[in-house]
C-alpha cells in the first residue's frame, strides 16, 4: 500500500484559517473591539488596531486600561481554545467547514486573572501572545505579553487562571 | 461624605471607552468610594450560546471604577493610573442585567492608591466579580 501524498498546502491553510475565523468571529465583544488573530502554523499573535473609542485618557491620550485587560483576557481565552481546536480539526475530528457556534469548543471560563500595566498604551495598534504555562483536564495558567512598537518593550503583561470546558454541552 | 456622584460622572464623561460602554455614575460616590453602572448589551457578550457578557466587559468597568475611586479620595490631585489590577470572577454575570460596580480606595501612601472593588448584578451575593488594584498617585498638599 502506497503512502497517500501529503496535501496540498493551500488546503491545510484553508483548513487552518476558517477554523480560526469560526473561532473569533463569533464573539460579539472581539468584534465589537476589532480584535483579530494572525496565525502562523499554530502559533497566533492577537491584534488590537488603533480606534477611538478604545481611548481612556484623552489627555495623554492612553489606551484604556480595561481595554488593555480584555484585550489581554481574549488573547488567553482564545489561545485556549484554539489550542483545543487546532488537535481536533488536525485530527480530522472535527470538519471547520461545518463550524458553527454549536459545533464550537466552550469558551474556558476565567477564574482570575492579573495584569501588569507596564508602560501606558499608546494610540496606536497593539499586539499580543499568550503562552500556556499548564493546562491541566480542569485547570490552565496562561501568560500573556503585550507590546506595541517594540516587541521587547511591553506595555502589559498579565497571568490568570482557567476553568477548562468538560464538554461541548458543559 | 459629600456626594461627588455628578464628578464621577464626569470622569466617565471623558473617557471615551467608558462612555462607548454606557457607564453611568451612581449615587454613594465620595470620600474614596465610586459607584458606577453598565448596562447589558449583545455588543459586549462574550459567549454566544448563553449571552453572558465578556470578563473583558466586566474589566473595564471594574478598572474604570476604581481610578474614579482613587480621583475620589480627599488627598488626590492630579492624574492617575493603573499599575495593576487583579480581578476574580466568582459567577457568570446573569445575561440581560445591569452591572454595578462600587470600588473604594481604601489607603493612599505618597506615590501609591490600593484600591478594592466588586461587580454584581440584580444578585448582589455572590457577587460577579472581585478585585483590587493598585494605582499611581499624585498627592495633595497634605504630604
Amino acid at each position: 500500500m502506497s503512502r497517500p501524498a501529503p496535501e496540498p498546502v493551500h488546503v491545510v491553510k484553508q483548513r487552518r484559517d476558517s477554523a480560526l475565523q469560526a473561532l473569533v468571529s463569533g464573539i460579539p465583544y472581539l468584534n465589537h473591539l476589532g480584535i483579530r488573530f494572525e496565525r502562523r502554523g499554530d502559533e497566533l499573535t492577537a491584534l488590537l488596531p488603533f480606534s477611538e473609542k478604545l481611548i481612556g485618557n484623552p489627555l495623554l491620550p492612553a489606551l484604556h486600561g480595561g481595554v488593555t485587560a480584555a484585550f489581554l483576557e481574549t488573547t488567553a481565552t482564545i489561545e485556549l481554545a484554539w489550542t483545543q481546536l487546532w488537535a481536533e480539526i488536525e485530527s480530522g475530528e472535527l470538519d471547520p467547514v461545518t463550524l458553527d457556534p454549536e459545533s464550537l469548543p466552550r469558551m474556558p471560563k476565567t477564574i482570575d486573572f492579573t495584569i501588569d500595566y507596564l508602560r501606558t498604551g499608546l494610540p496606536r495598534d497593539a499586539y499580543a501572545r499568550a503562552r500556556i504555562v499548564r493546562s491541566g483536564r480542569r485547570y490552565a495558567s496562561v501568560q500573556v505579553e503585550a507590546w506595541q512598537d517594540n516587541r521587547n518593550k511591553l506595555f502589559a503583561q498579565a497571568t490568570g487562571h482557567f476553568l477548562m470546558p468538560q464538554s461541548r454541552d458543559g | 461624605m459629600s456626594d461627588s456622584q455628578p464628578n464621577v460622572q464626569r470622569f466617565i464623561d471623558a473617557l471615551p471607552h467608558a462612555c462607548d460602554l454606557g457607564l453611568q455614575a451612581e449615587p454613594g460616590c465620595g470620600g474614596g468610594v465610586a459607584r458606577m453602572s453598565m448596562p447589558y448589551d449583545p455588543k459586549i457578550v462574550g459567549d454566544p450560546r448563553s449571552g453572558v457578557i465578556h470578563g473583558g466587559a466586566v474589566s473595564a468597568l471594574m478598572d474604570t471604577c476604581s481610578g474614579a475611586a482613587v480621583l475620589s479620595h480627599p488627598d488626590y490631585v492630579g492624574a492617575t493610573a493603573t499599575l495593576d489590577l487583579r480581578i476574580d470572577y466568582m459567577r457568570p454575570a446573569t445575561p440581560g442585567q445591569t452591572i454595578h460596580a462600587r470600588a473604594e480606595c481604601y489607603h493612599v501612601t505618597r506615590s501609591v492608591a490600593f484600591v478594592r472593588v466588586t461587580a454584581h448584578d440584580d444578585l448582589s451575593d455572590p457577587p460577579v466579580a472581585s478585585g483590587h488594584g493598585a494605582f499611581t498617585m499624585t498627592h495633595g498638599a497634605k504630604s
